[in-house]
């Protein structure tokens, strides 16, 4: 524990001496403990809700995949396999560095370290929507963005115009929630820096890490789905 | 406090690199004609790499029985919408001479 | 009662002053009375609402207003009483109040969470307000796609995005419950010792998180479907609307547990407190709540019987609708066996109580005519609908939250109420709202069809009878809220427990400290145990 946390134990209300308070407990909760289980569980509870808020997406794919299975898969082939592995691999390593700055606060390791894993993630993450802007602007010089310019050369134009409303409305929410975690990883690095972690209070990192690599899992099912059910399409 | 578990370097590297090596290998499955096979594959390789990043990244194998509880009625929940829902579906047309 | 002179301690209300100390609190307490007064003015904007409806209603033809002008009134009836009032009613007020208490934690486990889902909550209701006063919208609560994605113009997106928030405070909320059920109960406090008011909570906060997050994805899918021309659920676009169906029902059957359970709880506290026993068969009725809420995700496609859905899914979903009645009417039972040979008083909580076991019970039961999926072909989008689902969520939701604002508003406020109006309102809600919906139940079984501004002249003196019962419906509703407002300066002291009651919120003082226990409770027994007195048994 670091000299700064130490205080002398104060004596209770039935002058016993306890255990001192950590300077970060809040007045409702009893010890750290309970704080940080708190936290984690909160955190694990709410990412329940984001599976079934993508939930509702997978379900839409589910139904009009079934329903036009060859549509799906001739709109599938059009886009760029290349980018969307590479971006698979851009969030594995970012979901690696984010576990890594987790151990770091865990076992006390430097601010500079905590804060190089944390600066990496929040790097892979910005990769990550680079590419996918990338992507979104092939989508539009090629008229494929669903709407009233949408273009389509194949034999399934309705279906494929459906697949990439699809295909807009998944990665742009996952898009979002990127956003959303990159934002989430800026401040998590500057109270890294401040040196608030260490071994007896890193909860915001553990939380924070659960949704990054929430948000990996989610990128985990669409790649397939969406970039490799035309793999093998033969027109 | 319950202790939480502090998971050697060396097995982020393992996953990592199970997690990469899974990538590669639904990349290549997808390039073969494997009729309904490949969306079997595909998902399943994608469940096990979700596993792997929810098991070891997010600590679940070190978890309490709660949150394994949370993070399983959050799939099982989705696993109800899914089934009844497609319920619907592919039983359309089953009362002949209509499309209900 | 004791008469108590003493003036009030240092509590939650004189602690700090200033509109900044209630809008930034973290108190549970505050933050639930923020609550009741934004829902109750969404209360009295839903009510607004629906006396235009009525109004319009006295008379078969279009007269007092313009169809157009209809379908926007139901409309935004529907979306305000249901997402805006109902929804948030008994969980973000008493729940949030109480909920701490009952559990002996000083607070929920993220006071700052639980401010922001207020706000989240204010910032959906402004949304859908400016939806109102801008044009209003004319899909229905249901939001039903095409129509709310093509053909409608009016407001949708705009309301929609208000109900999309709003969504968000509700699933805070839960999570917040859930969390502080798990985490933050007093020592000995097991879970078989909870108040049942508290099971009841945390089913809710179960529905609240599992479907919340679905009907947020689906309404935003209308507004970027209309907004984007993205290809979703018009059929124009190759969507499929019954998708929408499926989707918004997973969700919206589920919801109307939400509004239910937690009356339930109340009902449950209140039984116990003035017949003076123990609830019979606690367990039975703590999972009851669980079997409700998980079977209660099973049966949404009740809703999709003649909306093209396949025979035969709506039989496997007429089947697990029978189900979902069974842990409805174990509660029922519990309450009566609570009842029988109970030392029963008849105080205004208790007179809600009853009014809550027995409209409910009507609206339970005719939810069973309505899985019946041959029936259903028959009465689906008529009045008889109508009728079912303002008997589980006015006869049975606002009876409930009416009887728990009776029942804790000593503890709230530290001040009683007169007692003899209470019960006078008690007794006009419940008149009132019999002669309002029962009429409806005839014509629409007669064939009334629900959402029209003109109908049959046959059907008239129904729904004159109704429109009347509906004004009576309304003062009662108005006298509870002029005396409580009135009792917050010159009623009587009520003092730590003025019933008599038992359970920890009775143990602090009315109104409680901030910080609601002076030392941790520890917990050796369930609350409501009474000790047998000479009078059980002969009353
Ligand atoms: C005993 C359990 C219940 C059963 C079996 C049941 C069954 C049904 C069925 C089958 C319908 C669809 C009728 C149709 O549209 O043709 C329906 C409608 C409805 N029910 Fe229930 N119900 C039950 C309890 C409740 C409760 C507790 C509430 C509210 C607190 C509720 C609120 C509603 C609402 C709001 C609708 C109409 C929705 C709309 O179309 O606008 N029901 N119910
Ligand atoms: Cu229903």
């Amino acid at each position: 524990m670091p000299d700064g946390h130490a205080h002398a134990a104060p004596l209770d209300a039935h002058g016993h001496p306890h255990e001192p308070a950590h300077p970060k407990l809040q007045h409702h909760f009893d010890d750290m403990g309970q704080r940080a289980e708190a936290s984690t569980l909160g955190m694990w509870v709410f990412l329940v809700t984001e599976i079934l808020f993508f939930g509702g997406l997978f379900m839409c794919y589910l139904v009009y995949r079934w329903k036009s299975p060859s549509g799906f898969q001739e709109a599938s082939f059009e886009l760029n396999r290349v980018w969307g592995a590479t971006n698979t691999a851009v969030l594995i390593i970012s979901s690696l560095t984010m576990a890594l700055a987790v151990r770091a606060a865990q076992t006390s390791a430097k601010r500079g370290t905590q804060v190089f894993f944390l600066g990496l993630t929040m790097f892979f993450g910005l990769v990550f929507l680079g590419i996918k802007a990338i992507e979104y602007t092939d989508k539009f010089v090629h008229h494929h963005v669903p709407g009233p310019h949408f273009h389509w050369d194949g034999q399934y134009p309705k279906p494929a115009e459906q697949f990439y409303s699809l295909y807009f409305a998944m990665t742009g929410l996952h898009a979002v929630h990127m956003i959303v975690g990159v934002g989430i990883m800026a401040v998590i690095t500057w109270m890294a820096w401040r040196e608030t972690f260490d071994e007896d209070y890193y909860t915001p990192v553990e939380v924070a890490g659960l949704y990054w690599h929430f948000v990996d899992i989610v990128w985990i099912f669409l790649f397939p789905l969406l970039y490799l059910i035309g793999g093998h399409f033969k027109g | 406090m319950t202790e939480h578990h502090i998971a050697p370097r060396g097995m982020y590297y393992v996953v990592f690199l199970a997690l990469i090596i899974g990538t590669g290998l639904t990349v290549a499955a997808a390039e073969v004609d494997l009729g309904a096979l490949n969306n079997v594959l595909m998902l399943a390789i994608a469940c096990a790499k979700a596993l792997l990043v929810i098991l070891f990244f997010m600590h679940l194998r070190w978890g309490t029985r709660l949150t394994w509880v949370v993070v399983g009625s959050g799939f099982f929940w989705l696993l109800i919408m899914f089934s009844l829902t497609m319920s619907d579906y592919m039983s359309r047309g089953w009362v002949e001479g209509t499309l209900r | 009662m004791d008469t108590i002179t003493t003036a009030p301690t240092l509590n939650y209300l004189n602690s700090a002053h200033g509109l900044a100390s209630w809008l930034l609190t973290r108190d549970h307490k505050r933050i639930a009375l923020l609550y009741l007064v934004s829902v109750t003015a969404f209360f009295a904007i839903g009510g607004f609402f629906a006396m235009m409806i009525r109004l319009e209603l006295v008379t078969p033809a279009a007269d007092f207003v313009q169809p157009d002008t209809y379908n926007k009134l139901f409309t935004m009836h529907g979306v305000i009483m249901v997402f805006f009032f109902l929804i948030p009613s008994i969980p973000a007020v008493l729940g949030n109040f109480m909920l701490p208490i009952m559990v002996g934690a000083k607070d929920l486990a993220f006071p700052r969470i639980n401010l922001l889902s207020w706000y989240i909550y204010v910032l959906g209701g402004l949304f859908t307000l400016t939806a109102a006063v801008t044009g209003g919208v004319d899909t229905g609560w249901t939001f039903y796609a095409p129509y709310s994605t093509a053909s409608s113009n009016s407001h949708v997106i705009m309301a929609g995005v208000g109900v999309f928030i709003t969504g968000f405070s509700s699933i805070l909320t839960g999570l917040n419950f859930i969390v502080t059920v798990h985490r933050m109960r007093a020592p000995g406090l097991t879970w078989f010792r909870l108040p049942l008011f508290v099971w009841s909570h945390y089913a809710t906060s179960l529905i609240m998180i599992l479907g919340t997050p679905v009907i947020a994805i689906t309404v935003l899918l209308v507004a970027v479907e209309r907004g984007l021309h993205l290809g979703i659920f018009d059929p124009a676009l190759g969507g499929d609307p019954i998708l929408f169906q499926h989707l918004f029902w997973f969700y919206s059957h589920p919801a109307v547990y939400i509004m239910i359970l937690p009356a339930m709880g109340v009902t449950s506290e209140i039984v116990q407190a003035f017949a003076r026993k123990n609830i019979f068969g606690y367990a039975f009725v703590a999972f009851s709540s669980l079997a409700i809420a998980i079977i209660g995700f099973l049966v949404w496609g009740h809703h999709l019987f003649v909306s093209g859905q396949s025979t035969y899914a709506g039989l496997i979903f007429s089947i697990l609708s029978f189900l979902v009645a069974i842990p409805s009417a174990v509660k029922v039972f519990n309450w009566t066996a609570t009842i029988y040979k109970g030392a029963v008083s008849w105080d205004s909580p208790m007179l809600y109580a009853f009014g809550f076991v027995g409209l409910f019970t009507i609206g339970g039961l005719t939810g069973l005519f309505l899985a019946s999926m041959g029936l259903d072909v028959h009465v689906h989008d008529t009045y008889f609908i109508i009728a079912h689902f303002h008997y589980v969520m006015v006869g049975g939701a606002i009876m409930g939250y009416l009887g728990g604002l009776h029942y804790w508003w000593p503890k709230i406020t530290g001040r009683m109420y007169p007692e003899g109006w209470a019960k006078f309102a008690a007794l006009t809600v419940f008149v009132g709202f019999n002669l309002t919906f029962f009429p409806q139940f005839i014509v629409g079984y007669l064939g009334m069809p629900r959402r029209y501004a003109m109908y049959a002249p046959e059907f008239q003196v129904y729904n004159v009878m109704s429109s009347a019962g509906a004004s009576i419906l309304a003062v009662g509703y108005v006298i509870p809220l002029i005396y409580f407002i009135w009792s917050l300066k010159y009623a009587p002291l009520a003092g730590k427990d003025p019933w008599g009651a038992k359970g920890l919120e009775w143990e602090i003082p009315s109104p409680p400290p901030t910080e609601n226990f002076a030392v941790t409770p520890i917990v050796t027994e369930r609350t409501h145990q009474y000790a047998p007195s000479r009078e059980v048994g002969i009353a």
